[in-house]
């Protein structure tokens, strides 16, 4: 199978330099060193909570954000020289973001945002655009009557539909989801999730689907990867990786997750506290975190290691 | 009656508006209007006083008719000022886009720049200005201009740096298009209002500068007058013919007074705030309107009893029903979890128990809230104080937005220990630390002294609960405490507060969007849908054999870690809008099990025992 | 907290040296030749260029700033050829009586402009609220100058209860009574208008914050009224009213020029207006830059004041 989407060692530093006084400036690494790979026709989950570099990630596989250091192949083409012009990526590459509404602007018809894409990625004449809004319209179950209105006339649920024949009207070859379904309630949530899987199927394309939402990731991707801290801790296979993790985080992450009917967890110390971004600890970052640390842990980062063809694991003591 | 109406707002900015018109009319009709000649001396007619024959606004002390020079000074007034404020807004607002749109080092420069022409006192700069290009009324507009043009700058920046880092503007880069298609098309639009808010409420000062430099001499020069300079003319004759400074003054007044209250106008009726109601005073409690009122205590064995709640939110000319009767009660070391989707009324009902509800534009308008079978709807100001924070504590969803941002949160828990007991406040910051020992956060002594900001989410969320804690209340109400949350840091806070109800017999009221955690924590649950109790019973029965189809088909909607890749059960279209809710059950227009019945009339709350269930046609066995 | 102080004092440096580069830059631009507007226009070319070369003009612009600036540091702003005085001595007396009537003026307008934006916050849409309301627009719309003339007819011409203009009686007066006779209207014509800004920002400022959730927290947890009000609401609200209140110290500095005109109070507006009349560069000069600077410092107090309320600032 041909990887529709290969990252290898991509970092992002925010800060950093030298102030004028010569001091230096306090840096986050919001990404460290992530390396990940997508086949085509695939969804490939992201998970990971607030802080753990996933919207960075996501952002600089669109070419919004520059990236510090690493490459990106996407379809086959190294674009690591191009970040930072989202216009290269557009045709490839397109995101749907987190709340569908500020993605819209407010002051535009939802004609002129389709049509936005159609003009400048694709250059197209007036009666081609026509037909393609008309196509995408279909295509994510909207009445073309909604063509005339303004976003705030929409609900989360048909704004993120529009939301997402935008990021469709260049047909590209990617998606990246980020976070698609969260600001939704739980009963549209399925709406738009459905009409995600049968727009893959019907245009055969690639996901990349971040959450924080275990169980919808779960639910919609072929392989998901663990974010921690920048770095990705785990990598497995959709129906395996929370059930059989090795990595004592995804772990935690899976029995973190209020499920009906199943008492409350007790999932670690009450205690416990956050790692601090601007002082990262030295060795595995969750090493504080962790029941299984070692004095190895604290000293250091674990590489990532496979442990079967489609799993892998940073850790110096897997479960 | 019309009086009181003038006072009101929106006639204000009319009147404004309509004296400001009949003041440009009248400028523009100048060269066309019977009057003399506003150079033409006349020594032996002057300091004629007003109301005399042939000068009805009198002479000044050359003998030239002063309703004339007051007519073609107006006009040169307004055409100044306004081209000032035109020269400012457009350089300033550019200047700004550009700043907050790029960033960085184009950004700290370029504000560099304007904070060294904000260094000089306002009119010390202009009149510096005026110093260089020599006294002249088109001078004095420049200088005018460029003392504006860091105020315009200023503010297009701060509302562009916010609109570039708006999602929508990154979906137009990746739909190709580049940073000036990006201003012109995207920033522009949005920035506009507030260019023209900025304008609205500057034109009448900038008609006052010009004016007060051209007052100083500096402005326009004789023969030609504009109305500053005719103030300044007749300054000079003050004890002997004063109508010579008041004519003119009144005309700037009259001129800047009408400026400024169109603006004010234009300004509230283009800030979606004010529309929504956002920046109205919210009272201490919130309005009670009942049309019934239910007796003010009656005896009730539960702690908390919840009588047919309606609490409404009323804008302008809409209604919205955000909770239409809400019947429900918590018994001592009981825990009941509120569950709906956005929108159900979940939240209201919740700040409804204690007033809590903003009004305006919010009003409680019917039924009664017992808290140990006393109303607290009928409750006074200080009888609802006391219960607040006293025997009733809140914890609420966000703790940043929650906590006070100036006060150090141990100073933030003495607060409200003393606030309803006497206790010194040394022993009232003893109280608060060892409380937030109990929540769990370690150096407890230590981070008492920290401000909110200096604290991580989940820690932010323990101070919150301490905070509601601190006098030993015998319910808690928790308005989606956790929503905010990592799920990480979820399971800490919900493990930490099914320990404290067990060690403390805490009641609670727990409102959530989330099945999961309900199951976790509450011994009963109601399920909301716009606004009403759909069903309710122990949470165990109504998660396993849910009889409301809304309920059975919600819980089928969550997803659960475990299931595998699947196709997901969603429901379609949306709730209905609480201002124009359908006769009959609200979910009819949804369910695939609606009749005709559904569709009409009241659908009671029924059931028996535990159970109760507002539907015709329930699930599973009839109740 | 020190270590923010020095950062602050610091930061002040750069925005001194461009406002001494801006000042120097206008006058240098101004059209005409000192020596000429000095001599007048029947002088010898001899003579101009004799003057010239006195004051230095034939040096390169640059040159000609560090010079101005290293005589600026040592105390020397020139001569005034219109006063024949030394130009710090003159600004320096005229600036103790600005400095007089702008405290005054900034003082009243604080603590009124405070307690009507509370006021009216306090009673929104009531009585007390919109008839204040109304007084603060008439107050910022109303054209301080003329508002000068209007109180003088009134309080000095018919009723004669206040003098008209100075700022002491010429016979017998110079003692602290006197003084104040003759400060309060002016000090009030000048307060006016930033009375009406600062108010109409208190009032919105208060309505913001009274929304936010940290409000209905403090209501939760049973504080009076009273302390919502003034504990939580309005240090919050002040957080956002300091920079403005600094902004008005500005208006204040700036509008003492026609108040002192209005009033013939002896302050540097006055001598600012009459020297750009005669063209005293390097009195106009002078004057400028001991405003401005004057002024930058006012802004870094307030600025301090901002961060000793607010501690987010400092991180």
């Amino acid at each position: 199978m041909t990887l529709a989407l290969e990252v290898r060692n991509l970092r992002k530093t925010f800060g950093g330099g030298r102030t004028l006084t010569g001091r230096p400036r306090p840096e986050i690494h919001a990404v460290r060193d992530v390396s990940l790979s997508a086949r085509k026709g695939e969804t490939l989950g992201i998970v990971g909570e607030s802080g753990c570099g996933k919207s960075t990630l996501a952002r600089m596989l669109v070419g919004l954000l520059k990236q510090t250091k690493g490459e990106i192949v996407i379809e086959g083409k190294n674009l690591s020289d191009q970040v930072g012009d989202p216009a290269a990526f557009g045709r490839l590459i397109q995101y749907v973001f987190q709340d569908p509404i500020s993605s819209l602007n407010p002051r535009k018809t939802i004609r002129e945002i389709l049509e936005a894409p159609l003009i400048h990625l694709l250059g197209m004449d007036e009666s081609a655009r026509k037909a393609r809004i008309t196509e995408l319209f279909d295509a994510v179950n909207l009445r073309d009557e909604f063509l005339t209105r303004y976003p705030h006339e929409f609900s989360g649920g048909q704004a993120q539909r529009i939301g997402i024949a935008r990021a469709l009207a260049a047909s590209p070859r990617i998606l990246v989801l980020d976070e698609p379904v969260s600001a939704l309630d739980v009963s549209v949530q399925a709406q738009v999730l459905n009409l995600l899987a049968d727009l893959r199927k019907a245009m055969d394309l690639t996901y990349l689907f971040i959450s924080h939402d275990l169980a919808v990731v779960e639910a919609v991707s072929d392989s998901v990867a663990v974010l921690y801290f920048g770095r990705v801790v785990e990598v497995g296979r959709a129906e395996s990786i929370f059930s059989a993790p090795r990595h004592p985080y995804t772990s935690l992450l899976a029995r973190s997750a209020p499920i009906v009917g199943r008492d409350l967890a007790r999932t670690e110390s009450l205690a416990v506290e956050l790692p601090d971004p601007l002082r990262p600890p030295s060795g595995c970052a969750f090493a504080a975190r962790c029941p299984s640390a070692t004095m190895v842990c604290r000293d250091k980062a674990p590489a990532i290691e496979a442990f079967s063809q489609d799993h892998e694991a940073a850790c110096h003591h897997p479960l | 009656m019309t009086a009181l109406k003038l006072i009101a707002r929106n006639h204000l900015a009319a009147f404004g508006g309509i004296v400001l018109l009949l003041v440009v009319a009248m400028a523009l009709l100048v060269p066309f209007l019977p009057i003399a000649d506003p150079d033409l001396t006349d020594p032996a007619n002057r300091l004629k006083r007003p109301f005399t024959d042939g000068a009805v606004l009198g002479t000044d002390h050359l003998g030239r008719d002063l309703l004339a020079r007051l007519l073609w000074g107006t006009q040169l007034s307004l055409v100044v000022g306004a081209a000032a404020a035109v020269i400012a807004a457009v350089i300033g607002s550019a200047i700004g886009i550009v700043a907050g749109y790029f960033g960085g080092r184009t950004d700290s420069l370029i504000m560099r720049g304007i904070d060294m022409l904000m260094a000089f006192p306002y009119i010390l700069l202009a009149l510096a200005i005026v110093a260089v290009l020599g006294p002249g009324l088109i001078n004095a507009l420049y200088a005018v201009a460029v003392v504006n043009i860091p105020f315009f700058a200023r503010n297009i920046r701060g509302v562009t740096v916010a609109l570039a880092h708006r999602e929508f503007v990154d979906a137009a880069r990746l739909s190709g298009m580049n940073d000036r298609q990006i201003i012109v098309s995207e920033i522009l639009p949005n920035v506009m209002p507030v260019i023209v808010i900025a304008m609205s409420t500057t034109v009448g000062w900038m008609i006052l500068e010009t004016a007060g430099l051209s007052f100083l001499g500096l402005g326009s020069q004789p023969p030609q007058a504009d109305l500053g300079s005719m103030l300044g003319e007749g300054r000079k004759l003050l004890i002997t013919a004063p109508h010579a400074s008041i004519v003119p003054g009144v005309m700037i007044f009259v001129i800047v007074m009408s400026v400024n209250l169109l603006g004010d106008g234009i300004r509230d009726a283009l800030d979606p705030r004010l529309r929504s109601g956002a920046l109205s005073r919210p009272a201490a409690a919130t309005r009670v309107d009942r049309t019934n009122n239910p007796p003010e205590t009656r005896k009730v064995d539960a702690l908390l009893k919840v009588e047919d709640l309606h609490t409404e939110f009323r804008l302008g000319s809409r209604t919205y029903r955000a909770v239409g009767g809400v019947d429900f009660e918590v018994r001592a070391g009981e825990c009941l979890g509120i569950v709906g989707e956005s929108g159900s009324g979940k939240s209201v009902t919740a700040l409804s128990l204690l007033g809590l509800v903003a009004s305006p534009p919010g009003v409680v308008t019917g039924g009664a809230v017992r808290v140990d079978g006393t109303d607290t709807l009928s409750m006074n100001g200080e009888a609802l104080r006391r219960l607040r924070g006293g025997r009733v504590a809140y914890v609420f969803q966000d703790p940043l937005a929650t906590l006070h941002p100036l006060y150090r949160v141990g100073d933030q828990m003495v607060e409200a220990i003393r606030c309803h007991r006497s206790m010194s406040k040394q022993a009232a910051w003893d109280h608060a630390v060892a409380l937030l020992e109990q929540v769990r956060i370690p150096n407890a002594a230590f981070r008492a002294k920290a401000y909110p900001h200096e604290l991580s989410g989940g820690m932010r969320q323990r101070v919150g609960i301490a905070l509601a804690l601190v006098n030993d209340p015998a319910l808690v109400i928790l308005d989606e405490p956790t929503t905010a949350l990592d799920v990480t840091v979820q399971a800490q806070v919900l493990a930490l507060l099914s320990d404290l109800r067990r060690e403390r017999n805490l009641a609670m009221v727990f409102i959530t969007h989330d099945f999961g955690v309900v199951s976790q924590l509450c011994d009963r649950v109601a399920v909301m849908y716009a606004g009403r109790i759909v069903e309710t019973g122990p949470t165990d029965d109504v998660l396993k054999t849910p009889s409301h189809p809304y309920t059975k088909r919600l819980i089928a909607c969550v997803l659960e870690l475990g299931g595998g890749r699947r196709v997901l059960s969603a429901i379609p279209g949306l709730p209905p809008p609480v201002d124009d809710l359908p006769a009959g059950c609200a979910f009819a227009p949804r369910c695939d099990k609606a009749n005709d019945q559904c569709r009409r009339g009241d659908i009671v709350l029924g059931g028996n025992g535990m159970r109760a269930v507002r539907c015709l046609q329930p699930e599973g066995l009839p109740i | 907290m020190h270590l923010y102080v020095l950062k602050r004092l610091l930061a002040i440096v750069p925005i001194l040296i461009g406002l001494t580069v801006i000042v120097f830059a206008i006058m240098a631009l101004i059209p005409g030749d000192p020596a000429t507007a000095i001599l007048g226009s029947y002088a010898t070319p001899e003579n101009v260029e004799k003057l010239n070369r006195s004051l230095g003009l034939d040096k390169s612009l640059i040159e000609q700033y560090f010079i101005w600036l290293g005589n600026m540091l040592q105390g020397d702003l020139g001569r005034s050829y219109s006063l024949n005085r030394p130009v710090l001595d003159e600004v320096l007396e005229r600036f103790s009586a600005t400095l007089i009537l702008a405290g005054a003026a900034l003082l009243l307008c604080t603590v009124w402009g405070l307690l009507i934006g509370i006021w009216t916050a306090a009673r929104q849409y009531g009585w007390t609220d919109k008839i204040l309301t109304f007084i603060v627009l008439i107050g910022i719309s109303i054209p301080s100058f003329w508002l000068g003339l209007l109180l003088i007819l009134f309080f000095s011409v018919q009723l004669r209860v206040l003098p008209a203009s100075g700022m002491f009686a010429i016979y017998g007066g110079g003692d602290l009574p006197d003084l104040l006779r003759h400060l309060i209207l002016p000090a009030f014509t000048l307060s006016v208008v930033a009375t009406g800004v600062i108010a109409r920002l208190t009032r919105s400022a208060m309505l913001e914050v009274l929304r936010q959730d940290f409000v209905r927290t403090a209501r939760a947890k049973g504080v009076p009224e009273s302390g919502v009000l003034y504990r939580h609401a309005f240090k919050a609200a002040l957080v956002s009213v300091i920079p403005v209140i600094g902004i008005q110290a500005g208006f204040v500095l700036g509008g003492a020029v026609y108040i002192e005109t209005v009033f013939q109070w002896p302050g540097v507006g006055r001598m600012l207006v009459q020297a750009i009349a005669t063209r005293d560069i390097l009195l106009v000069q002078g004057g400028v830059v001991v405003v401005a600077g004057s002024y930058v410092l006012f802004n870094l107090l307030a600025d301090l004041a901002q961060s000793w309320l607010d501690p987010r600032v400092k991180t």
